[in-house]
């Protein structure tokens, strides 16, 4: 039986930047556990950004929590795996060592700027501060560079002396996006950072991560629920579904090759822009209790392509090039291939 | 169904909400007009503060208009009395954005569909099978199993909640519905189910729709006209089509372009917009959105409100440059 699902890698592992392998976490409750992630891996080199996407209670974040080891003990529990930021096992740092990662080398954008900013405190001082935490600079200097953070986000730095509640939703989020790379950190992870913000906004604040990802090479964990978000900044792609990474791969493979059933599903439930007249194929059923998953694959119970072998046993990931890989049982027979797009012509 | 005897359901015509606060008065909605036929549906969409919701809760009176008249079936439903208007209530119904806090969640699922039966006596208290009959009957017509009889709220996930609300709006066999962000909530995967839904109900009931959203995908979906709105002002209008194929307005060519489509290689020249909308409270004369158009900023967009032109056919802009065009 295939327990495993480590994918095999090349082998000079000093290239990436992240990489987690075989991570599993869950929150033990008095009465159950909530089997939130369970044994994902993926890798990141320096400057890419790969998307986690996923509906509610797929673990993305949870996922990401985890690489700053912030999984809200004591009942969440990183039951095993590893991740290893620049050749460090975060999972093994002490609490000390752990504080100058944070902030330093990995920052973390939160979707809702509202919770996540000091509403006593100003702006500028709130990035002044993560600047002094962690550089040997006087306050004069650090409020300088708190300054130029502001600016660089596209806010006056003349606002830096402001509170966080005479900024909008979307200069907030910006606010919290200079906070995270005032210390010019190797990874960001983002999670959902345009969710809470209107369309129009989204598009300025997404534009702006691009612009400063390639202004200084940050590589970004970028968990998000919507593929629109994934297609417009996304190098790689990794699809979770009931705490597995279901499917991953260049956007190219997983956009344009899809290959696991949940994906394609995916996209067929979302109403495209360009042709009105495409009807929407919704997912039947539910997402599963993550305190019940189910044996074999967790999406075999709302699968229009699943049969018997599907929910007998664990699934392994499979590869399909250099690249893509999916975790999918069907595609043991050579022939199989998605069409839900043929079936519905048909119809 | 007497349906045929309007051309247009509903007919707004300059409908304006002020509330008053301690910093100003604030514009909610500030002279939209819009018209809906029997049996169609008018997406309205905008961005957060735009003022779609209090317009959607004004033309069914959920919230007094200031002024303005809403002309439902031939009546203007601000003037008729309380009793008359107990009675147009059944005909015109919404479903709220959040399905959580729109349900009791000390009642179970067929108490809270029960309600609006029992409340306007459609059906007798006494008479337990036919009530329990009618709730399986909307129960199984918005898809919700029958073993969910005695749930509560809280045991559902937010598309089931969705569908009780959905239940709820028909029991009363309504002719129109006011649909505020009914998928905003939802994974797309159940967004899907619930869009499918309502359309399938919308053909076999004959219903009339508004569909309040901030999602341009979903009301290109769904809607048949599509009015755009901006800090309470209604800036274009037009057949969803037309809308998409050839937007006219600043603002509707900014919103349109900051779609992002879930596909490779798309990336489009997009209209940036600068700022922020600005205050809502005590807006100045003028264009409200000059001071974030890339367009043209004339000395004509300041002075006065642009009026809302018929371009071409069923095509409405409000623009001080087109329309000088």
């Amino acid at each position: 039986m295939a327990e495993e699902t480590t994918i095999d890698r090349v082998d000079d592992s000093e290239e990436f930047l992240l990489e987690v392998k075989n991570l599993t976490v869950h929150y033990v409750l008095e009465t159950e556990r909530v089997e939130a992630v369970n044994d994902i891996s993926f890798s990141l080199k320096k400057g890419r950004t790969i998307g986690l996407v996923g509906e509610t209670g797929a673990g993305k974040t949870t996922a990401a929590l985890s690489i700053l080891n912030l999984v809200p003990g004591p009942l969440g529990v990183i039951e095993s795996g590893e991740i290893v930021l620049s050749g460090n096992n975060v999972l093994k740092l002490s609490p000390k060592q752990l504080e100058k990662i944070r902030g330093k080398d990995v920052s973390m954008i939160f979707q809702d700027p509202m919770t996540s900013l000091n509403p006593v405190m100003t702006v500028g001082d709130q990035i002044a501060e993560s600047v002094k935490l962690h550089e040997k600079v006087n306050n004069a200097a650090a409020y300088r560079r708190a300054m130029e953070m502001l600016e660089l986000v596209g806010i006056p730095g003349m606002r830096a002396s402001e509170y966080p509640h005479q900024f909008s939703g979307g200069m907030k989020q910006r606010v919290v996006i200079a906070i995270a790379l005032a210390c010019n950190p190797k990874l960001l992870i983002a999670d959902e950072p345009t969710t809470a913000l209107d369309v129009t906004i989204q598009a300025q604040v997404l534009d702006m991560i691009g612009q400063l990802k390639e202004k200084f090479g940050t590589a970004i964990v970028m968990i998000t629920h919507d593929l629109g978000v994934v297609a417009e900044i996304c190098d790689e792609v990794a699809v979770m579904y009931a705490g597995k990474i279901v499917e991953s791969g260049t956007l190219d493979d997983v956009f344009n090759h899809t290959t696991h059933p949940y994906t394609e599903g995916l996209f067929y439930s979302i109403p495209k822009i360009n042709n009105k007249k495409a009807s929407l194929v919704p997912i039947p059923g539910l997402m599963p209790d993550p305190t019940k998953l189910p044996k074999g694959c967790a999406f075999a119970p709302r699968c229009a392509y699943a049969f018997e072998e599907c929910s007998a046993d664990k699934l392994s990931l499979r590869k399909i090039n250099q690249t893509h890989s999916v975790l999918c049982r069907a595609y043991d027979n050579p022939d199989f291939h998605l069409n839900l797009k043929e079936g519905h012509n048909n119809a | 169904m007497p349906e045929n005897l309007y051309e247009n359901l509903f007919e707004v015509k300059n409908l304006i909400k002020y509330f008053k606060t301690g910093k100003g008065i604030v514009h909610a909605v500030d002279g939209v007009s819009f018209t809906i036929k029997p049996g169609k549906t008018l997406g309205i969409v905008g961005e957060s503060g735009c003022g779609k919701s209090t317009t959607g809760r004004c033309i069914i009176r959920l919230i007094e208009p200031t002024s303005g008249e809403i002309i439902y079936k031939g009546r203007d439903i601000c003037k008729i009395s309380k009793a008359e208007m107990t009675k147009a209530r059944k005909e015109i119904q919404i479903i709220f954005q959040d399905p959580y806090s729109s349900l009791n969640p000390r009642k179970t699922v067929s108490q809270i569909i029960s309600e609006p039966l029992l409340h306007n006596r459609i059906i007798d208290r006494g008479d337990k099978d036919k009530l329990e009959s009618r709730i399986l009957e909307l129960m199984e017509t918005v898809g919700l199993a029958e073993r969910l009889f005695n749930s509560y709220p809280h045991e559902l996930d937010g598309g089931r909640r969705q569908r009780i609300g959905i239940a709820r709006a028909i029991s009363m066999q309504p002719d129109f519905i006011v649909c505020d962000e009914p998928v905003s909530a939802l994974d797309v995967s159940i967004q899907a189910q619930i869009l499918n839904l309502l359309k399938r109900l919308q053909t076999e009931l004959g219903l009339t729709f508004i569909f309040i959203t901030h999602n341009l995908s979903v009301v290109n979906y769904f809607a048949d006209d599509i009015a755009v709105m901006y800090l309470g002002q209604v800036v274009e209008k037009a057949p969803a089509e037309e809308l998409f194929d050839n937007p006219l307005h600043p603002y509707t060519k900014a919103l349109l372009s900051a779609i992002l489509v879930p596909e490779t290689g798309k990336k489009r020249n997009r209209v940036m917009l600068h700022g922020e909308p600005s205050s809502p409270i005590d807006p100045p004369a003028g264009c409200r959105f000059s001071k974030r158009c890339n367009f043209h900023v004339s000395a004509l967009c300041v002075p006065r409100d642009p009026p809302l032109v018929e371009i071409s056919q069923n095509h409405y802009v409000a623009c001080h440059c087109i329309e000088r065009q």
